[in-house]
């Protein structure tokens, strides 16, 4: 067999404690009486989804330079466009419910004294439109700046620096006004997601199942992918890009095919996020945003797909209570925590962990009678 | 493609390469045959690995012309799509994908479909299969197979880079050092295992090992400061006043 089982144990593990997430936490905030210690409080519920939404997002990261090598300090980008397309999505949904009542124009742009929708809202009040830019813009915008980055070979620091840059850039362009997202302010205010009040409690547990839903999903097109042979060449590049250009690959090909894709899965975890925090807006372009990321997938474990998910829970729960018990202090922890990892635990928790327990099985062994004697060099 | 120009492999004329005024390569000319093996030797600086990167389209000539097969211009293309034309070439360094198995890394090396969704989707044939066993018999790795590169001896990891490129099926090997690092028997194993791999194709290979130069027994050619020096049989070459004084010394 070229490739491995696509249900490894490591998946049956991730898909189980998803699948029990999905049906505990519904059951937990509606079943369970307040009150009860088992009882999760309805604010915990968007909390938990918005987790999930960066999880996904750090697993695209994790794809592009765990197997791939690419470390790019902009995927926030990405995750900002999935958002804003859906947040366009959600401002058209007002409608006329607005302060200003305008039954087509968002709040925004009456105050701005706009007279028309500028065209590119044009088709966002629908629905599938509205989905497929969440792919479409991050995956243009991934396969346009790859086209440049990776033909001409920019790699290393390098990328990551132009990576930052485009995120940057961004961020600055849609704090203006006359870019048509709101500016500062970004997209808010939001009523209603398909016709379901977007504040219930009943739709956030939707949004809330569908975000372990497509993480699960965003966890098993990167398992497929890296088990194939295309994620076998995606090592290759990682460890020795000229000994696969020489063998025939065309590297800037593979890198542009799984940047795109990476930013895409990146847009999905966007949109799902906009709904559950209510609000999208150009501080999420911000770099630091971007480099929280690769520090969720480092403290996680690199390349393990499974670590990256961990990393961003595990991070973000911390960041959750850091914030609320000493609020000065978080960005010392999160820095403290990122030169620990790459000084201590290179592999991340998942990486160190797999070391460890392969370390007590292999003296487990050694010392069991008629065990093989530990073998390598 | 017009009719070949030169029936020869390879041709390269008056090909020279200049990096900031210094000429790596000065007016280079050379031709291998179809299944001929050659050696190059030359002091360092000689411009051998800078010629290689000509060939292999890592560098881009100022001038000169470079030809595979008579009628593909080598200094247009790029390195994966001259892979695809059937050069392949090994390393000074061996460089083989360490977190890779030695079976995976013959897999990726492997003739084949080279695009991102054809990989995808591929599955392993049995056609595929065997040629792997038969691989990791001829490169004396059938043991290993499941070891992860990163593991391997120097010498193994030698002997893998020369399977991976046999696994392309390329019509010319470009093979840099191959016996930098390796004891005597390694040595001679290595120059067994070229010279029955020149049978059937072309290698061109840079040496600075006179000992295995002469195990080869193949016709020498020498560069000096970007242009060939002497060209002949090795002893012939070694006989040669300028060769001794530039190179082997006194």
């Amino acid at each position: 067999m070229t490739t491995q089982s696509l249900i490894d144990r490591q998946s049956i593990i991730v898909l189980s404690l998803l699948a029990a997430t999905a049906v505990l936490v519904p059951v937990l905030n509606t079943v369970a009486p307040p009150g009860s210690a088992l009882h999760l409080s309805d604010y915990l519920v968007p909390l938990l989804g918005k987790y999930l939404c960066f999880a996904l997002l750090a697993l695209s990261v994790d794809l592009i330079w765990g197997f791939c090598g690419i470390l790019s300090l902009g995927h926030g980008a990405f995750f900002a466009l999935g958002g804003y397309a859906m947040g366009m999505y959600l401002m058209r949904q007002i409608g006329s419910r607005g302060v200003y009542a305008d039954p087509i124009l968002p709040d925004f742009m009456v105050f701005l004294n706009w007279r028309e929708l500028p065209w590119f809202w044009h088709g966002f009040d629908w629905f599938p439109i509205a989905a497929l830019m969440v792919i479409a813009a991050p995956g243009l915008l991934a396969f346009i700046f790859g086209w440049f980055a990776f033909r001409s070979r920019v790699t290393g620091v390098y990328l990551s620096i132009i990576t930052q840059a485009m995120t940057f850039a961004l961020m600055l362009a849609f704090f203006r006004n006359d870019m048509g997202f709101g500016g500062n302010n970004g997209l808010t205010d939001f009523k209603e997601i398909l016709g379901f009040p977007i504040q219930s409690g009943s739709t956030r547990i939707v949004l809330f199942v569908l975000s372990t839903v497509a993480l699960a999903a965003g966890y098993l097109l990167c398992k497929w992918i890296v088990n194939s042979k295309l994620g076998k060449v995606l090592v290759a590049v990682r460890d020795a890009e000229s000994r696969t250009r020489f063998l025939g690959y065309r590297v800037e090909i593979y890198k542009l095919a799984v940047f795109t894709l990476s930013a895409m899965i990146a847009g999905v975890a966007g949109a799902l996020y906009v709904p559950q925090v209510g609000i999208i807006n150009p501080s999420e372009f911000a770099p630091a945003n971007s480099i929280e990321v690769v520090i969720w997938v480092a403290v996680g474990g690199r390349g393990t797909l499974a670590g990256a998910i961990l990393g961003a829970l595990v991070v973000n729960a911390g960041k959750t209570w850091f914030t609320g018990a000493l609020p000065e202090f978080w960005l010392f922890a999160l820095g403290g925590l990122f030169v620990f990892v790459t000084l201590l635990m290179p592999r991340g928790i998942l990486g160190g962990g797999t070391d460890l327990w392969a370390k007590v099985r292999r003296s487990r062994t050694r010392h069991a009678p008629g065990g093989l004697p530990y073998a390598a060099e | 493609m017009s009719e070949p120009i030169t029936p020869t492999l390879l041709y390269l004329d008056n090909v020279t390469v200049s990096f900031d005024g210094f000429r790596a390569l000065n007016a280079l000319s050379l031709a291998i045959d179809h299944a001929e093996m050659r050696a190059i030797i030359g002091p360092n600086g000689a411009g051998k690995t800078t010629m290689m990167d000509v060939i292999t389209g890592k560098t881009r000539p100022n001038q000169g012309t470079a030809l595979f097969e008579g009628v593909h211009d080598l200094t247009v293309l790029d390195e994966a799509a001259i892979a695809e034309l059937g050069i392949g070439r090994k390393f000074q360094t061996p460089t083989v994908f360490d977190m890779h198995n030695v079976e995976d890394n013959l897999l990726l090396a492997l003739k084949g479909e080279r695009g991102p969704f054809a990989a995808l989707f591929s599955r392993r044939t049995t056609r595929e299969r065997e040629r792997i066993e038969a691989l990791l018999e001829r490169v004396r790795l059938s043991a290993h197979r499941y070891r992860k590169a990163g593991e391997l001896s120097h010498g193994q990891k030698q002997w893998l880079e020369i399977g991976m490129l046999l696994a392309q099926e390329p019509k010319l090997l470009l093979v840099d050092e191959p016996a930098a690092g390796m004891t005597d028997q390694e040595t001679a194993d290595t120059a067994d295992l070229l010279r029955d791999i020149a049978k059937t194709r072309a290698v061109v290979v840079v040496e600075h090992d006179m000992t295995f130069v002469r195990d080869l027994g193949v016709k020498v050619t020498c560069l000096h400061e970007g242009s060939v020096l002497a060209e002949g049989s090795l002893d012939a070459v070694s006989a040669n006043e300028r060769v001794i004084e530039v190179y082997l010394g006194r």
